[in-house]
């Protein structure tokens, strides 16, 4: 069941109410989705933990810059750091109280890294900072609209955590037309999006129209996955007398990704090695709308989320609305606890997120879910030789074959397997879960992604040093002149001294001479 | 007057042009191979490989009469592509590769005497005399000249450490 039938299309289509059939995606998988372990209960809010642990890197780009000191007290919402570089986002408090420590942390990064972290002890008051909120945010320019988009510290909430504003101002300057709010939400076990959708349709449906006034886009479409029906319904009621339009789209993995998600609703195919603004289309993902909504309606920066915690693993599964910085723990407290060990502890979704090696880690602005895998949840198999049997190939949905890139990479050669398309490959992980040889395939893809950047580093590292020698030997040499310079000046100088002096010597001589001739 | 700004002029041109001429027709051919072989290089003038710098090197790899392996802090990558430029085999299995090293001052043992902060080829190191120094780890292409001069032990190689921005994922174990 690679491809969607024709039939079934016509029949979604028809049941959406759309004259617009879908178009046909490549490959895919059909992990079991196991939402409805957390599907039901509404988003609840997490007591507010006792501390925070903010850290200072959370999304794509260089990391903010602390503009608090320890002991200093901030109120709910407060910039704490602020962004720096072209593609960076500032960082604000996720609750009132007092900055306890600025210092490394273990980060929610799969290498279990430290990164820099302000610790905030809450004083249990939120007190909101006073923010301004414009009358009307439609009646803002387009530019000022992107420029509290950043403000705000907005990062695609889907997963990437790429700072919002700097999608918002490329596509204004590239003129994108379509605008793409990503609902698919197509990982296992996740449902953030889906209870965001039911809950909250009408704040998502305005934070739509903000981003579309952002970037001028005039269609817009959200696409959601047809097993989340009370969604689609839901969005459907907020988006009635609007020009946004809400789609059903298959249920498959990796539907979620910007890449399917532009192909299945447009049927255009965004170019290898380019962006998804290069074909006109912006995509966002739906809850990034509503923290849109939230900072431009409400004047409140991103400072919490909502985040899925399931698993079998975990007593009573849930949806949470939780402050940035909290613990991973205090999220699975909130959630009655650990029913039995978990073999597996997952900080996103199953397929793409970080594995976490315990749960003291701080949440952070692109953490959709909170995972807790019981072993029967996890398959855990020494990986086996490949057997060619090309079932990756038929899984990739980007057209690449996994195998002879993981060949490429398994004897040392990642130049080789960017050959065979590696800079196309999303790691969505769908060549992973299919493979009955159990070969990590997504790991070998992310590892060698890793090494090549690592040798452009090298490279450009090697050519600022040889500058560096370079200049060196030349001061060396400049150093060298200058003293064989000055010797000879002093040389010259002496000469001329001597000179001068046995002139002198001479005419006194003279003189003396005359004297006595006279 | 005019005469004179005439004769002047055309004496220049004259010279000129036939210096021009000159420098084209007897101009000295250098080894376009050994500029390219020295362009990859490191160039921090090392002499760790036994010649007394990047340029020595490059001529003996140019003759073939060095191993393409010669560049310690050139590491792996730079192997790779004198292979590929030379056209040559390169047997990296014998080389133990020890990943990027970086040099690294130990704050108890330095004495700042200012040694290390001499021998850099890189200016990687920072200091005064009688202050402790530090190593940019930016700059410094772990060639190791400031160990073999520091008097206390101070200096020593290290791996590069991870940081955020440059971790990735190891190589997953190959298959049984
Ligand atoms: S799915 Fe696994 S065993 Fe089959 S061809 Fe791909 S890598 Fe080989
Ligand atoms: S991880 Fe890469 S190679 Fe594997 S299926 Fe996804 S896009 Fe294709
Ligand atoms: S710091 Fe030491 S090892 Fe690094 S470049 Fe300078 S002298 Fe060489
Ligand atoms: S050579 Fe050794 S003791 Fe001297 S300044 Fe360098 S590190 Fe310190």
């Amino acid at each position: 069941m690679n491809r969607i039938s024709e039939p079934f299309l016509q029949r979604l289509a028809a049941r959406v109410g759309l004259g617009s059939p879908l178009h046909k995606l490549r490959g895919g998988v059909h992990p079991e989705g196991r939402k409805d372990l957390s599907a039901d209960p509404p988003i609840r809010v997490l007591p507010l933990p006792e501390r925070l642990f903010v850290p200072m890197q959370q999304h794509i780009g260089a990391p903010a810059r602390h503009l608090v000191s320890v002991g200093e007290t901030v109120k709910k919402g407060q910039l704490l750091a602020a962004s720096q570089g072209m593609v960076s986002a500032p960082v604000h408090a996720p609750t009132s109280g007092r900055i306890s420590a600025i210092g490394d942390f273990p980060g929610p990064h799969p290498s279990g890294l430290q990164m820099p972290t302000l610790t905030l002890e809450a004083d249990g008051n939120e007190t909101w900072f006073e923010a301004d909120i414009p009358a009307d945010p439609f009646a803002l320019s387009p530019e000022e609209v992107a420029t509290r988009v950043g403000a705000a510290g907005i990062v695609g909430l889907g997963g990437a955590a790429f700072p919002a504003a700097v999608k918002l101002h490329l596509s204004r300057r590239s003129e994108v037309r379509t605008l793409i709010m990503n609902g698919g939400e197509c990982e296992p076990y996740l449902t953030c999006d889906d209870r965001l959708m039911r809950e909250r349709a009408q704040q998502i449906v305005e934070g739509i129209r903000l981003i579309a006034h952002a970037t001028g886009a005039s269609k817009i479409l959200v696409g959601i996955e047809d097993n989340k029906p009370e969604a689609i319904a839901a969005m459907q009621a907020a988006a009635k007398a609007t020009v946004v339009q809400v789609i059903a789209v298959p249920a498959m993995y990796p539907m979620g990704s910007e890449k399917q998600m532009i192909q299945v609703l447009t049927g255009q195919e965004v170019p290898a090695g380019g962006r998804a603004a290069d074909i006109g289309v912006l995509v966002h993902n739906v809850g990034t709308a509503y923290a849109v909504q939230q900072a431009l309606c409400l004047g409140r920066p991103l400072v919490s989320r909502i985040v899925t915690v399931s698993g079998g693993a975990i007593m009573a599964p849930c949806n949470l609305e939780a402050p940035i910085g909290a613990l991973a723990a205090d999220l699975v407290r909130a959630c009655g606890g650990l029913r039995i060990d978990a073999a597996r502890l997952v900080l996103g979704g199953p397929m793409m997120g970080t594995q976490l090696s315990n749960l003291d880690v701080p949440l952070v602005k692109g953490s959709s879910g909170v995972l807790a895998l019981t072993s029967a949840e996890v398959e855990q198999t020494r990986p086996g030789p490949c057997i060619r049997c090309s079932s990756c190939v038929r899984a990739c949905p980007m057209g690449l074959l996994p195998l002879e890139m993981a060949a490429r990479i398994r004897v040392g050669d990642p130049a080789g397997a960017v050959d065979w398309g590696l800079k196309d490959c999303i790691a969505c992980g769908s060549c992973s879960y299919v493979c009955p040889s159990h070969i990590p395939l997504v790991h070998y893809f992310n590892h060698a992604k890793g090494d090549l950047a690592a040798r452009e580093r090298l490279k450009m590292k090697n050519e600022a040093t040889k500058k560096l020698a370079d200049e060196r030997s030349e001061r060396m040499a400049r150093i060298v002149r200058e003293r064989e310079e000055a010797a000879r000046l002093r040389a010259a100088k002496k000469a001329a001294a001597d000179a001068a002096k046995k002139a002198v010597a001479v005419a006194a001589a003279a003189a003396a001479k005359e004297k006595e001739l006279a | 007057m005019i005469a004179a700004l005439l004769s002047l002029t055309l004496l220049g041109l004259a010279l000129g042009l036939g210096l021009g001429y000159a420098a084209i027709r007897l101009k000295v051919e250098g080894n376009p191979l050994v500029e390219e072989l020295e362009a990859m290089l490191p160039g921090s003038q090392c002499g760790q490989c036994g010649f007394p710098g990047c340029t020595g090197a490059a001529m003996a790899l140019a003759e073939g009469s060095a191993p393409i392996t010669l560049c310690p802090p050139g590491g792996r990558p730079l192997i790779e592509a004198l292979a590929a430029k030379l056209g040559v085999e390169a047997d990296i299995s014998a080389l133990a590769d020890s990943g990027p090293q970086v040099a690294e001052v130990l704050e108890d043992l330095c004495i700042g005497c200012t040694k290390c902060y001499k021998v850099c080829p890189t200016d990687a190191i920072m200091g005064a005399a009688k202050q402790i120094h530090m190593v940019f780890r930016e700059a410094c292409t772990a060639c190791g000249k400031c160990v073999d001069v520091c008097p206390t032990e101070a200096t020593r190689m290290i791996p590069l450490p991870a940081t955020l921005q440059t971790w990735y994922w190891s190589k997953p174990e190959v298959a049984a």
